[in-house]
């Protein structure tokens, strides 16, 4: 075993110190936090790369490092890490995405007074995601999964003074925790169900034969439960709602929860305890893992229909995470594990160049988000403007030179395969139709047409900015190279099998039918919107063409589907409801017992005050009073006369002798 | 009337009461140091008077004592005088009811 194993926890340890770091520095050394930051960020990656090293070595390698965290009474908990293709690449990209962002931040953060704590919050998230990623016990990938959340809650909200920002924060924290308490549950019961929590432990974990034995028909419980806590982390329907409203963060924030870290969680998870899935499977289909499919192929459609009617530049974008999480979920439920990885991957890269963009256009545009008000950045943002290009199209799953293209052909692959139904993958090919869509329209009000109210004055970044898209556009293309069919080599190396070079089987069917449906896609949105684009400057309250069209439709998708108002009137409503029952429990009835408990203490402490006042006070001044008095009778005698002295002591004398003569 | 060690025994007893008395009613010091000189000359009375009445009385021995004494309360006397000398500097009296300095 390579030293690397024994200490992976210095991964995510280095941007952890490197937050600490920072958050004890005054306020005004922004560089030297920036630079911390930074600093524990290429610590990650090359550490990373050092532990990607070793799973190079052989197909299907694997390494843990497993010991004892406490152990009380006859119970021993044990934690560990470990090391294998998945984890290797999820921290290389991680890492990666995560030090381009931050690079990134140095920029867009520039005039704001919290600019260290941002950096301290961002090490800590990328800090608690890496940890999540090497976690070899379930236990410990909790912790990491709630430290996550906890940073997300913190980089959300971390405008304190906006009040949206404050409840999207809350929103987040409070349906993620939804999710967690499921997650939680299914803790609970593969511990009860296999006795360890230690995912891969030679033989005795609980995603190992054995373990997975001793569950036997719960494992499906097990595995569904678990995958409440993927909902809430991924933004799966039915918990996705706090995924948008967690643009209120910063830019960067944004990128880093849709990219690197928070919802790729949820899907990391998924591929982590796919035993747990898959156990029992026949001809690859388990009860839960059609769940799975089910709740994906639900968001990804759903999302990828409102993202249609959205106007806030960062918004489209997070409906577009939505629905691509939805995509990859729907890969895992059908058995295309690597595929969806290989999306996962390929989506962080490319997600975090849209989103940084994003911030690029909206740090140029003076902090304007509506996209209504862009229009015509293409000449005065370059830079921003090609790289945005890139990740659209990556996103859109062009073929053949994005790595989105790539992966998404993989998915449609293994989605034509599933036994069970069809329609999950026709419903797929609509979801890339679509995505091409609503990708075109927002290219086309942010960079085409006229400008408008935003875009007059709109100026392109500095190249602090800059640098990291154009790093991530090439890493979005360049990744393409290890995803091709001629040579499979990420597909290979994270199922294991070796990959061969074969340039015939570059060109495959399903890479017509994607390059025809991006086409259709880019080619509507082109007629649709084209129009949209060029209308006249300083006009921003424009109607949407599909408004023009279908104004209910319109709405509907405009008001994300009235979700969040459904949930309002219901869950929301039920448990407001319930409070206020609470409250009233607790102020009239359990406040009544808690005070008649009060009183009935109170009545004990007067008798006992009484007890003290007139029994033991009364006796001890008693005691007191007499002994003064006996002091002050003797004191009496002690009068300084000479002469009473001698007369006592010739009293005395006299009463000796008497008593003398009558003895005698 | 024959002398008889009675006589002696009461005359002397006297004498220890006269003292005694004078020691504890006369408020001033050198009254009382008479008074002890007193009761000390009631004592030495008592040496000589067994000593006379004893069935073999050896010619010097309770002369001797009471000579001893006698020259033992003159040293007395004479701190006794010193005392009351010392007192009167310190307290310009020498009433005895206003020494309470013993009092507790």
């Amino acid at each position: 075993m390579s030293w690397i194993v024994t200490n992976l926890w210095l991964i995510p340890a280095a941007p952890l110190a490197a937050s600490l770091i920072i958050l004890s520095l005054a306020n005004s050394r922004r560089s030297a936090a920036a630079g911390l930051a930074i600093i524990g960020q290429i610590a990650a990656l090359a550490l990373s790369i050092l532990a990607f090293l070793p799973t190079l070595q052989a197909p299907g390698y694997r390494s843990v490092h497993n010991f004892t965290w406490f152990t009380f009474g006859e119970q021993t908990l044990r934690i560990g890490w470990m090391i294998d293709p998945l984890a290797a690449a999820m921290l290389f990209m991680i890492t990666l995405v995560s030090l381009c962002i931050f690079i990134f931040s140095i920029g867009y953060m520039a005039g704001d007074k919290n600019f260290n704590r941002f950096f301290a919050y961002l090490s800590f998230f990328s800090a608690a995601m890496l940890g999540v990623v090497i976690a070899d016990s379930l236990l410990l990938l909790f912790i990491c999964w709630e430290l996550v959340g906890l940073a997300s809650y913190l980089l959300i909200g971390f405008w304190i003074d906006r009040p949206s920002a404050a409840a999207a924060a809350k929103k987040a924290f409070i349906t993620t925790r939804i999710g967690d308490l499921g997650f939680f549950l299914g803790i609970l019961w593969l511990y009860g169900g296999s006795g360890t929590l230690l995912f891969y432990d030679g033989g005795n974990g609980c995603l190992e034969k054995a373990g997975l034995l001793a569950l036997g028909a719960s494992a499906t419980f097990v595995a569904l439960l678990i995958f409440c806590g993927a909902v809430g982390k991924s933004g799966q329907f039915p918990l996705h709602v706090w995924l948008p409203d967690a643009m209120e963060g910063p830019t960067p924030v944004s990128a880093l929860i849709h990219a690197a870290t928070m919802v790729a969680a949820g899907v990391f998870l998924v591929a982590r305890v796919y035993p747990l899935f898959s156990f029992g499977a026949v001809d690859g289909v388990t009860p839960s893992l059609t769940v799975v499919v089910l709740i994906g192929t639900i968001t990804a459609l759903m999302a990828s229909l409102i993202a249609l009617g959205q106007f806030d530049i960062k918004r489209i974008l997070a409906y577009s995470t939505v629905s691509q999480l939805g995509l990859m979920m729907v890969s895992l439920g059908v058995g295309g594990v690597a595929a969806g990885m290989m999306h996962l991957i390929a989506h962080g890269f490319f997600k975090a160049l849209l989103f940084l963009g994003a911030g690029s256009v909206i740090h140029g545009c003076h902090h304007e988000q509506d996209i209504r008000k862009m229009g015509g950045l293409r000449r005065l943002m370059p830079i921003s403007f090609l790289t945005y290009a890139i990740g659209m199209m990556t996103l859109s799953g062009v073929p053949f030179f994005f790595s989105g293209g790539w992966t998404k052909e993989e998915i449609l692959h293994a989605t034509v395969h599933w036994h069970v139904s069809h329609i999950p993958h026709y419903l797929m090919l609509a979801g890339v139709v679509l995505t091409a869509l609503y990708m075109t329209r927002q290219m086309i009000y942010i960079f085409f047409g006229n400008r408008r109210a935003a875009s007059e004055n709109a100026h392109e970044s500095p190249p602090v900015m800059t640098l990291p898209l154009i790093a991530l556009a090439i890493c979005s293309i360049a990744l393409s190279v290890v995803l091709t069919p001629a040579w499979p080599w990420l597909h290979g190396y994270l199922t294991g099998e070796p990959a061969h070079f074969d340039i015939a089987l570059l060109v495959q069917p399903m890479l017509f039918v994607s390059l025809a449906l991006v086409a259709v896609g880019i080619g509507l949105g082109f007629v649709m919107y084209g129009k949209a684009g060029r209308e006249d400057r300083h006009r921003t309250a424009e109607t949407d063409p599909l408004e023009h069209v279908q104004p209910a439709l319109f709405h509907f998708l405009e008001n994300k589907m009235w979700l969040d108002e459904i949930y309002d009137r219901t869950v929301v409503a039920w448990s407001r409801m319930a409070a206020r029952i609470s409250d009233w429990m607790d102020r009239h009835f359990w406040d009544g017992l808690v005070r008649g408990f009060g009183g009935l203490g109170q009545l004990f402490g007067i008798f006992s005050a009484n007890f003290d006042e007139r029994g033991i006070n009364v006796g001890v001044d008693e005691t007191m009073t007499g002994t003064r008095g006996l002091g002050r009778v003797m004191s009496a005698w002690h009068s300084g006369q000479i002469q009473t002295y001698l007369g006592i002591i010739a009293v005395g004398m006299l009463a000796l002798l008497i008593l003398y003569a009558w003895l005698a | 009337m024959t002398p008889t060690l009675t006589l002696f025994l009461t005359i002397s007893a006297a004498l220890f009461s006269i003292g005694l008395l004078a020691a504890l009613s006369r408020r001033h010091a050198i009254f009382i140091l008479i008074g002890i000189e007193m009761m000390l000359a009631a004592a030495n009375l008592n040496f000589v008077a067994f000593w006379r009445f004893s069935p073999q009385p050896q010619p010097p021995i309770g002369v001797m004592v009471a000579i001893f004494s006698i020259a033992i309360a003159a040293a007395e006397a004479a701190v006794g005088l010193a005392l009351v000398i010392a007192i009167y500097r310190h307290y310009r009296t020498t009433n005895v009811d206003q020494l309470d300095q013993l009092q507790g």
